[in-house]
């Protein structure tokens, strides 16, 4: 039962991550970029939950939904007034640029915020869920993750699939050139996808912060790298990758807590994600991409 | 032949005027300080600013001249960091001199990280693009882990390392020198600005012989095009790990500098973020231009310090400066003016119109 247990916290820790890599994986897919903002995106829609709920004492959906439209409209500035003029730039000015967001986004919570740490309330209780008369408990934000995560895939795989827009972003990821002389609007295309991102950022700060409770502005960094790493180990680029990979990830990670040792469960990780790169050096679901000469 | 004679080609006078800004910089901080007219904060300063230089350089020798981005570059200063550490602290009574066992230690930093350079250089070079950086940066924080548990101490018997938890089960009158995420405590303080100011120079030493010299050639030809480069006979995977492993072993020498420069040091003050700072000194000097990465790293270093009469928001305002100084380097209308006047630069000397050509690659 421990084993059952231990799995389904992976898996839900696994969702979390997979949620973030999402973000990582769209924008890398269609800009090109490594967005190292994405994770204090994360940071920012927690906050403005924790404020909308805490304090403000409005019921968790609303906060949700507050954070994801936060967000989104910061994911949209953001690529407005950073990326956009670096459009033509060097991918490694783009990288810094995301950096100095990083900073600046992290910086500011701390002006705004201070850096005490908060006490997130649960946006989904304190319940817990019995299973097998009493053997198996199951923490009802474990459960709500899970289902969240199974639902955004769904409705991602949906959207890029068969909406117009979700098209325009695959045809963006293909061939940029070729997407513009088709008419797409590559520029509004480019902008969705940052808006999609961090309002999926926004739902995994939520989660997140639900499920380890202590929100400061460096909440969003470590999550941020290992979705990071979640994206890379699954195929970056990959939607269904980034799924598969965050879920693995969460996994491993709770495995290497629970079997070996706490101490050094992020170099398990991080040891597995070379591994990985090395036998499949494009990921588990990546293109590999051949070279002509 | 005769253009030769009477100028140094580009490179060269290049080489030269950093030699001369990092010297010129020694003589008028060092005369600084001796006349007691710089503040104690930016004396304090000093050796991290050398340490910085040297991890600037030597990333340089990574992104710039081999092309690979590498987002691990921290790891390196810790291997350094600790192992020479621990050397200097365990020849403490065999040698007195701190000068000399410092110099030790940045070897032996310089050894270790090299070898860490070579282990994980292996693997990681076989990957490219951004596969390659993330598995730096899985690198470094497998480091950072590492050194988080490892004990080690010397007594009688030698030296006694464990992981995870202190079982090194001292004899009487051992010491316990590395203590898990305690980091390395009680350090002797043995940097000083001149020997930061060494450093610098071997560092700028050995980069540009080596950027200069067939093996750098060779190494530019990888990063422009590896297949051509393959194509025509160079190792590839031999050159790339040269480049690699140099880059490593001198961060770990500018490890053991930033090291000894405190009282105390843990595995954590080198983290993603270090690695980062870095690779920003690197982006904003330029790549492959040494002196660019020289002054960005001073300039980087000193203006959070410089920006302390903003209190609060400080880092807020480095943040902007960084996304400012992005987005306007990279903006086309200023680069053409920029390129304009160069133009009128070099039409004022005609000599130097020959070597322009080659200097544009990589920008």
């Amino acid at each position: 039962m421990a084993f059952l247990n231990f799995l389904i916290s992976g898996i839900s820790l696994g969702s979390i991550y997979a949620i973030i890599a999402l973000g990582y994986t769209m924008v890398y897919g269609i800009a090109k970029m490594l967005n190292f903002a994405h994770g204090d995106v994360i940071m920012v829609g927690a906050y403005i939950c924790f404020y909308a709920v805490a304090r403000y004492k409005l019921p968790p959906l609303v906060g949700i939904l507050a954070a994801m439209a936060v967000c989104t409209v910061l994911g949209i500035i953001v690529e407005r007034l950073a990326y956009k003029p670096l459009r033509a730039a060097p991918s490694l000015a783009v990288l810094i640029t995301a950096i100095g967001v990083s900073y600046f986004l992290q910086n500011s919570a701390l002006l705004l915020w201070s850096s005490n740490p908060k006490v997130f309330p649960s946006v989904t209780g304190m319940g817990k869920i019995s299973l097998f008369g009493g053997q198996l408990t199951v923490s009802l934000v474990t459960v709500v993750t899970i289902i969240t995560c199974i639902v955004i895939m769904i409705a991602l795989t949906w959207f890029t699939g068969n909406t117009k827009m979700g098209k325009a972003m695959r045809a963006c990821s293909e061939d940029k050139g070729a997407a513009q002389l088709m008419g797409i609007n590559v520029n509004s295309t480019i902008s969705m996808t940052f808006a999609i991102g961090s309002g999926l950022a926004a739902i995994a700060g939520v989660l997140l912060c639900s499920a380890y409770p202590t929100l400061v502005p460096t909440t969003g960094s470590m999550p941020g790298i290992k979705a990071f790493t979640a994206a890379v180990f699954g195929g970056i680029g990959s939607i269904p990758g980034a799924m598969l990979g965050g879920i693995l990830l969460g996994v491993i990670e709770i495995f290497a807590k629970a079997y070996i040792s706490t101490q050094v469960s992020d170099a398990i990780v991080f040891a597995v994600l070379i591994v990985v790169l090395l036998v499949k050096p494009a990921g588990l679901l990546g293109k590999q991409v051949r070279e002509k000469v | 032949m005769k253009t030769k004679n009477k100028t140094l080609n580009k490179t060269s006078r290049m080489n030269f005027i950093t030699y001369g800004v990092v010297i010129a910089a020694y003589a008028i901080l060092q005369t600084m300080v001796s006349t007691g007219s710089i503040s104690s904060t930016l004396k304090g300063m000093l050796v991290p600013i050398c340490a910085y230089v040297v991890m600037a350089v030597s990333l340089n020798l990574t992104v710039g001249v081999l092309g690979e981005l590498s987002l691990g570059h921290a790891g390196f200063m810790s291997v350094g960091a600790f192992t020479g550490v621990t050397a200097a602290i365990a020849l403490q009574d065999a040698i007195p001199s701190g000068t000399l066992r410092l110099c030790i230690g940045m070897v032996v930093g310089a050894i270790f990280a090299a070898i860490a350079g070579v282990l994980i250089g292996i693997p990681v070079l076989r990957l490219k693009g951004d596969y390659l950086a993330i598995v730096t940066l899985a690198f470094g924080e497998i480091i950072k882990s590492i050194i988080n548990n490892l004990y080690v101490g010397v007594d009688a018997n030698g030296m006694q390392l464990s992981f995870l938890s202190d079982k090194t089960n001292l004899a009487e009158g051992g010491k316990l020198i590395i203590a898990g995420p305690m980091g390395i405590g009680g350090i002797t303080k043995l940097s000083t600005f001149t020997i930061g100011f060494v450093l610098v120079m071997i560092t700028l030493v050995i980069v540009f012989n080596l950027v200069n010299s067939r093996t750098g050639r060779a190494i530019k030809a990888i990063r422009d095009n590896r297949i051509a480069a393959e194509s025509v006979g160079i190792n590839v995977t031999k050159y790339r790990l040269m480049a690699f492993v140099i880059s490593a072993a001198l961060a770990g020498a500018a490890g053991t500098l930033f090291a000894e420069n405190y009282s105390t040091v843990v595995a954590n003050k080198f983290d993603f973020n270090t690695s980062i700072l870095v690779l920003v000194f690197v982006v904003l000097g330029g790549l492959g231009n040494m002196l660019g990465s020289i002054i960005a790293a001073a300039a980087l270093t000193i203006l959070p310090e410089a920006l302390r009469q903003f209190a609060d928001y400080r880092m807020l305002i480095y943040a902007i400066v960084l996304i400012l100084v992005m987005l306007i380097t990279n903006n086309p209308t200023l680069k053409g003016y920029l390129n304009i006047i160069k133009q009128k630069l070099v039409r004022k000397k005609p000599v130097a119109q020959t070597a322009e050509g080659g200097a544009d690659n990589g920008k």
